[in-house]
């Protein structure tokens, strides 16, 4: 069961962020929801790579031998987290634009183009 | 030889770099010349690649596989690859010397964006390790977003990055996602040996899980329908320059990724059902292929009109990859190319109507071009070009993929084939005819479709002349010369077959990379010379496209109105409405792998 509780978190996760972009009325509001739906890559990937009952894959103190979970899904997630950093600042500073120049967040008061 | 491999990425990275640092107080002219010796130095070590032919491997660090197990990050530079990253370095090229006349308020960080985004475009070709492509793709991207958005202080360039980046950030997670389930399964990252380790065991759901992510999440940049909706936005508000890049390479490298995980991960596990997944394919490939195009001819916005044709050829890519045969593979090879430097070439002309008469409408420009032979000149070899003049490359690879299709049972879709390029290539007619004869009528703009028109027609330059600058119009026809000489240069065809078949190759690639194998080439047979039913299908095309342009100039036709307009209802320009239509793709997609693959 703990096995799987993971990935059921990781596709709850998904779909809330997802259906929050979906319904969004506010740019801050619509990355948040981004950053929900990104957080499910993170916990799905640190799942994948875990072992019941391993350590921390530090070498300092353990022995060679020793049953660590998976560092290169943790070298992933980081990598994730920095790309997410990256995402997001970019579009709170194009919702910060929007509130700026024209006063509103809300992506339907932007609406320059239909078709 | 080997040495050029890691450099075709760094040399632009460390460019953008000095350009981004010294953009306080270097002067444009520095700017301009730093940036096009990078981006030509890469055009060229890429063009030495592809020239090298077989595959070659570059381990970062060192770190060699041991016993056929890979841990460290390889790029693989395979014929394809490296063709892609020479086209994309070239269009680059072309961007920036346009760049130089059309965009006159730019500082150098426009310039250092531009590099960062070749950077990735080639990584991401080249790249043999499945997260790497992650990250370039989603590097890609972000310089994508922030190119698209360049004159942020407007409502429509702000709205179209919004859902450009929304929606294509989506898209990264979707792929994310498939590869953790991936890693999850065979413990690599590695293209090779994740194929290698799902072959070992028959196709469950996760496979199919993996393979559904994985695909619509390139497909989101590829723009595939449903998930196309957020291109017509971004690359009708794009400064013109970066409109040639995003047009004529970054949608089709989500197709070349699919390829890619298609042939050297999945096509192992997945091959006894390939007919099911040749099948899902090509249907996808055939509605985005149609509909986009229906669109197309109804837009009389130039860039929104090449947006959608965009897409439209998108579609065309997909049938030719989806026959999963190296055949069709080689002809949509060349059709990309081919066509993406008649794409640029449009858009180049585009900028030029922008400069000369200050906006990018057609009804606005109706007449106003006739003082301009040239450039009319330039917009209907481009629409014959568009819809498959011999002996232009679009026709090689147009009939290529044709007779694959043949063989592998989808005759069909040579109909699909030229009712798309008639559509398109009529469209441009059409705005041809228009703009630079005055022909039909003024037309009675739509009002729903004309709010803000004029905020995003604003002309990208301060200057505007009485005669096109040669920055603008020799781009333009090298562009449409490069499309012509690639259907004339012999055994162009057959060398698209070797590397296709190399391509397709998939124990071949294993053996390569993880087993230091010497590449071999697959020696194939040439391709039979395009026959007189090719000749005829073209000709149907560019008869189409001028009779669809006359019609529409001359006796327009309203019968089709009310169902073009409920179509151009879909494209509402609301995120909500784009995230849900991407859920309800990846929805359709996972349930048709589902139930023809398990």
């Amino acid at each position: 069961m703990s096995g799987f509780l993971p990935y059921a978190v990781a596709a709850w996760l998904f779909a809330a962020g997802i259906y929050g972009m979906a319904t969004s009325r506010d740019l801050i509001h619509l990355v948040v929801c981004l950053t929900v739906a990104q957080s499910a890559t993170y916990v799905l990937l640190l799942g994948v790579g875990y072992l019941h009952g391993a350590a921390a894959p530090i070498f300092a103190d353990i022995g060679p031998n020793t049953r660590v979970v998976d560092p290169v899904v943790q070298a992933l997630t980081l990598t994730d987290v920095v790309v997410e950093a990256v995402v997001v600042s970019l579009l709170l500073a194009l919702a910060m634009q929007a509130h700026k120049r024209f006063g509103t967040l809300d992506p339907d008061d932007l609406r320059a183009m239909s078709s | 030889m080997n040495t050029l491999v890691p450099l075709t990425v760094a040399v632009p990275l460390i460019a953008a770099t000095v350009l981004a640092a010294s953009a306080p107080f270097a002067s444009r002219r520095f700017a301009d010349g730093v940036s096009l010796a990078a981006a030509g130095s890469v055009c060229a070590m890429s063009g030495l690649l592809l020239a090298h032919g077989g595959d070659l491997v570059y381990w970062f660090g060192g770190w060699h596989p041991r016993h056929g197990l890979a841990l460290g990050i390889a790029f693989t530079v395979a014929p394809l690859g490296a063709g892609l990253a020479t086209f994309a370095s070239a269009m680059v090229v072309i961007a920036l010397l346009f760049s130089q006349r059309s965009l006159a308020e730019i500082n150098n960080v426009f310039h250092a964006l531009l590099l960062v985004f070749l950077a990735a475009m080639v990584g991401f070709s080249l790249s043999g390790d499945i997260f790497n492509m992650f990250v370039f793709f989603e590097l890609m991207s972000v310089a994508a977003y922030a190119l698209t958005g360049y004159r942020i202080d407007q409502r429509a360039p702000l709205e179209g990055t919004l859902n450009f980046a929304i929606t294509n950030s989506i898209g990264a997670l979707l792929v994310l996602t498939g590869i953790s389930l991936l890693y999850g399964r065979t413990g690599a990252l590695n293209l090779a040996q994740i194929g290698q380790a799902l072959g070992t065991r028959p196709a469950d759901a996760l496979v199919v899980i993996s393979l559904t992510l994985l695909v619509a999440g390139f497909f989101v940049k590829a723009a595939v329908v449903p998930f196309h909706f957020w291109l017509p936005d971004a690359y009708s508000v794009a400064p013109t320059p970066v409109c040639v890049v995003l047009s004529a390479v970054m949608s089709e490298l989500g197709l070349y990724a699919v390829a890619r995980i298609w042939w050297a991960c999945f096509a192992g596990v997945l091959g006894g059902d390939r007919g099911a997944v040749e099948a899902i394919l090509v249907g996808a490939g055939t509605v985005t292929a149609l509909g986009p195009a229906v669109l197309c001819f109804a837009q009389t916005h130039l860039k929104r009109m090449l947006a959608y044709a965009t897409v439209s050829y998108i579609g065309l890519f997909l049938i030719g990859f989806a026959l999963l045969t190296p055949d069709g593979l080689a002809g949509t090879a060349i059709y990309l190319v081919a066509d993406g430097c008649v794409k640029a070439a449009l858009f180049v002309g585009v900028g030029i109507l922008q400069h000369r008469l200050w906006s990018a409408d057609e009804l606005r420009l109706r007449g106003k071009g006739r003082a301009m032979p040239y450039t009319a000149a330039l917009f209907v070899v481009g629409a014959l070009a568009l819809a498959s003049l011999p002996p232009f490359g679009t026709f090689l690879g147009k009939s290529m993929i044709e007779d694959a299709a043949v063989k592998a049972g989808y005759g069909w879709v040579i109909a699909v084939f030229i009712l798309a390029s008639a559509l398109t290539g009529g469209a441009v007619l059409r705005a041809a005819g228009r703009v630079f004869l005055g022909l039909g009528g003024a037309g009675e703009p739509e009002p729903s479709f004309e709010i803000d028109r004029e905020e995003s027609d604003e002309p990208e330059t301060d200057d505007p002349r009485d005669r096109t600058p040669a920055m603008l119009f020799v781009p333009a026809a090298v562009l449409l010369a490069a499309s012509l000489a690639l259907g004339l240069v012999p055994g162009l065809d057959h060398a698209a077959q070797r590397a296709a078949a190399a391509f397709v190759d998939s124990a071949g690639y294993a053996a390569t990379v993880l087993h230091g194998a010497a590449s071999h080439t697959p020696q194939v047979a040439g391709p039979p010379p395009p026959t007189a039913l090719d000749y005829l299908y073209a000709l149907l095309s560019v008869l189409g496209a001028f009779t669809l342009a006359a019609v529409a100039l001359l006796r327009p036709v309203r019968v089709f109105a009310p169902a073009v307009m409920r179509l151009r209802m879909l494209h509402s320009g609301r995120v909500g409405d784009y995230v849900a239509w991407l859920t309800l793709g990846v929805v359709a997609f996972g349930g048709l792998f589902a139930v023809t693959l398990l």
